[in-house]
């Protein structure tokens, strides 16, 4: 099968402090993957890489075909329109949901089908209902995010980006601001996009989810990955002792 | 944004007639115009607004242009400036001449050409009734001596020596001052002072004349030689055949000065009708009959209101549409357009408003662009705000968190996109107080357009007051007029607020 996203060689610094050190990984699709590390290991950064919210310094990301790809010391300016491209079949959520304010839930999920498809009100709208429903939201389409609990507002979230039609989900510590007792709703949401196909990259804390959930793990230290494993393997038999330390109070 | 400019250019054209002045007293035919400037505002005897019918303009000088227009064949059409803008108002291009006592001295001759005297006069000494006389200039020395800026008394005043002298805009004011014992003494233009010094109680003149005043018609610098020289010719046979004399006895203002200049030694060949008329108009008044002098100050005053929120409406219309560009330059516009937008902003809040007014409107014909005084008004007001504007703006665009924008080019909008349906939105929430609080503001300082000849709420006032002396009624009146104009916009800034908030507070779903 051939590799829906692919990546080569990524680099990337902050003020001249290297963040990714030449990260390289494919995932196949259908995939679900946790992404896992220590805090400032670049997870986040690698993830917003993928879809062009950090321009890399270096490297190649492609993903469904579309590739982003830049040599080391050359200008970034091409990227901008190659990254809107690749963005077509990526969607992304975020740890602080960032629903717009100003617009109801399913306003929010209209939205950019609209803007950026051009799609008729009316469809746009029998379409957020139905993703909305999906994701357990039903009775709550015109309610305001600020009326919301931040477990639906996440669930939201996925809706919104779903309602773009996206062939990888990028979520970047998605239950990380959330009250334990309603982290499940979401990863049952994500559980049920990954029983239904969607290829998922997940950078998490939760590491119950990424072992009962992900096909496979992605361990990164200091801007590297160390391991890709198989989710029972990694916690049962880390081979890097770099793991071995950071899963050690999850085991 | 084209939507925008249309509906601005509707508003524009569908604005000017409630500047355009009141119809004049020639009837329109098919004579050409002969437009004429003057300062209507404490403007007695020379041409100001009648003060028993405030819509009729008046005045010995309105008597003499209308003779000298039905002479040479011409229908001559008023237009109302600020006295010191008078000259400049020749070079672009608001009237053909200016006639309101401007004295042909050295200095006025070098910005303007003048036709022969058309009236001379002196200054007359005017002091608090009872006080010692004082003979003439030497007397006034050590003493405060009020007069009018930038005319020849005060040049004459200063060049005594030792006279300290104070000068004011308003002819009124002087005498007021010099009755509240703020001034010692008074020295400005006979006609004044028979005007509004010699029919009250409180004051009396002293004193020998000062000085010779000789008041010329002024004409744009060498531009209309030919009628320069058939309007000193028509002047010459009015002063020759006795149409002067006549018209200055019924101003009560023939001066033995006129007599020895023209040779005419007849004593009087009119009665006083006008000057009658004046004090009788102007004399204090019961509180019923200054209620009903406030009754007929009202349409005027409603006029001058529409005028003010017309041009104020224009101008923040303007105002915001530029200060988004700005502030959206600023904030998301790169380093070339931030630089820019900083520059423009920083010379525009670093410099006086009423500088940028007089320098688009008067300044900006030296160089080719000479614009209708609405149109300048509204440029000079709009492009000031719109630098105030930007920066509430830019803090609007600030104050939405960065997480907003990533979320929107996430969803693959645009940058544009992101900031038209999700990064503005927001901001106008937050920036409805400030921009309300500008309009406010703006309400205030549209004022400012007087000195471009526009007549709006608080020229209005000025002329009203300086007619009947009544700062403190016509205060109150118009004060609470401008009140009233700001309520409905601080009304439906609170509705817009309201609007933009929805879902902003946990009550509102």
């Amino acid at each position: 099968m051939q590799p829906i996203v692919r990546v080569e060689g990524i680099h990337k610094s902050f003020d001249k402090t290297p963040i990714l050190k030449g990260v390289s990984f494919q995932i196949e699709e259908g995939d679900l993957v946790s992404l896992i590390g220590p805090s400032g290991c670049g997870k986040s950064t690698l993830l917003r890489c993928l879809n062009g919210l950090e321009v890399l310094d270096s490297g190649r990301v492609e993903i469904c075909g579309v590739a982003m790809e830049r040599k080391p010391n050359v200008p970034a300016g091409p990227l901008a329109d190659i990254a809107h491209k690749l963005r077509r079949n990526v969607g992304m959520v975020f740890q602080t949901f960032n629903l717009f304010p100003h617009k109801t839930l399913i306003q929010n999920v209209m939205l950019a089908p609209m803007v950026v498809k051009g799609v008729a009100r009316d469809e746009a709208a029998a379409m957020a209902e139905k993703l909305l429903k999906k994701v357990g939201l039903g009775e709550q389409v015109d309610r305001y995010p600020l009326n919301l609990s931040g477990g639906q507002q996440q669930r939201g979230a996925i809706a919104r980006a779903l309602a773009m039609a996206p062939k990888v989900m990028l979520y970047d510590e998605p239950t990380s601001a959330l009250d334990p007792i309603v982290v499940d709703e979401v990863l049952d949401v994500m559980k049920e996009l990954d029983r239904e196909g969607m290829t998922q990259i997940v950078v998490t804390h939760e590491m119950r989810f990424a072992r009962d959930a992900s096909d496979y793990i992605v361990f990164m230290d200091k801007g590297e990955i160390i391991e890709i494993s198989d989710e029972d393997e990694i916690f049962q038999n880390p081979k890097d002792p770099r793991t071995r330390q950071f899963l050690h109070r999850f085991l | 944004m084209t939507r925008l400019a249309l509906i601005f250019g509707l508003l524009i054209s569908s604005v000017i007639p409630a500047f355009a002045q009141p119809a004049q007293t020639t009837p329109a035919g098919a004579l050409p115009q002969l437009r004429y400037g003057g300062a209507l505002s404490s403007g007695a005897p020379y041409t100001f607004r009648d003060p028993g019918d405030p819509n009729k303009i008046i005045g010995f000088e309105v008597d003499i242009m209308n003779t000298l227009a039905e002479r040479l064949g011409y229908r001559p059409v008023f237009v109302n400036n600020d006295w010191a803008s008078l000259i400049p108002g020749l070079d672009t291009g608001l009237y053909d001449l200016v006639i309101n006592g401007l004295e042909i001295t050295s200095a006025h001759q070098a910005a303007a050409d003048f036709s022969i005297p058309y009236y001379i006069t002196f200054g007359q000494i005017v002091i608090r009734r009872g006080d010692p006389p004082l003979d003439n200039l030497a007397a006034l020395k050590g003493k405060r001596v009020g007069t009018l800026q930038a005319s020849q008394m005060e040049y004459v005043l200063r060049a005594a020596g030792n006279i300290d002298v104070r000068v004011y805009d308003e002819e009124i004011d002087v005498y007021s001052d010099l009755k509240l014992g703020r001034l010692d003494a008074s020295v400005m233009d006979f006609p004044i002072a028979v005007y509004y010094a010699k029919p009250d109680r409180a004051l009396e003149f002293t004193g020998d004349p000062i000085g010779r005043i000789e008041y010329g018609i002024a004409l744009k610098k060498g531009a209309h030689p030919e009628l320069l020289a058939n309007i000193n010719s028509a002047l010459s046979t009015m002063l020759a055949d006795g149409t002067m004399h006549r018209i200055l006895d019924r101003w009560a203002l023939w001066t033995q000065m006129m007599a020895q200049a023209t040779g005419d030694a007849r004593s009087m060949l009119a009665q006083p009708i006008d000057y009658d008329r004046f004090v009788e108009a102007t004399e204090p008044t019961t509180w019923r009959g200054q209620l009903e002098r406030y009754m007929r100050f009202l349409p005027q005053l409603g006029w001058a209101a529409v005028a003010t929120v017309q041009i104020s409406v224009m101008s923040m219309v303007l105002a915001v549409a530029f200060g988004v560009v700005l502030a959206l330059c600023r904030v998301y516009g790169g380093v070339v357009l931030d630089r820019i937008a900083q520059v423009y902003i920083e010379a525009i809040r670093g410099t006086p408003l009423l500088i940028q007014l007089l320098f688009i409107y008067y300044g900006l014909p030296k160089i080719g662009l000479q614009l209708d005084p609405y149109v300048a008004g509204v440029l000079a007001l709009g492009l000031n705000y719109a630098a105030y504007e930007a920066e509430n703006y830019r803090a609007g665009l600030l104050a939405i968190p960065r997480h907003q924008m990533e979320a929107a080019i996430a969803l693959n909008m645009t940058e544009r996109q992101s900031l038209r349906y999700v990064v503005i939105p927001q901001a106008a929430r937050i920036v409805v107080p400030p921009t309300t609080n500008d309009f406010i503001s703006l309400l205030k300082d549209s004022s400012l357009v007087s000195v471009i000849s526009l007549v709006e709420l608080t020229k209005t006032y000025e002329l009203l007051s300086t007619t009947y002396y009544d700062y403190f009624g016509t205060g109150l009146l118009v004060g609470a007029i401008y009140l009233l104009l700001g309520l409905p916009f601080v009304r439906l800034a609170r509705w817009a607020e309201r609007h933009l908030s929805r879902g902003m507070t946990r009550a509102s779903s």
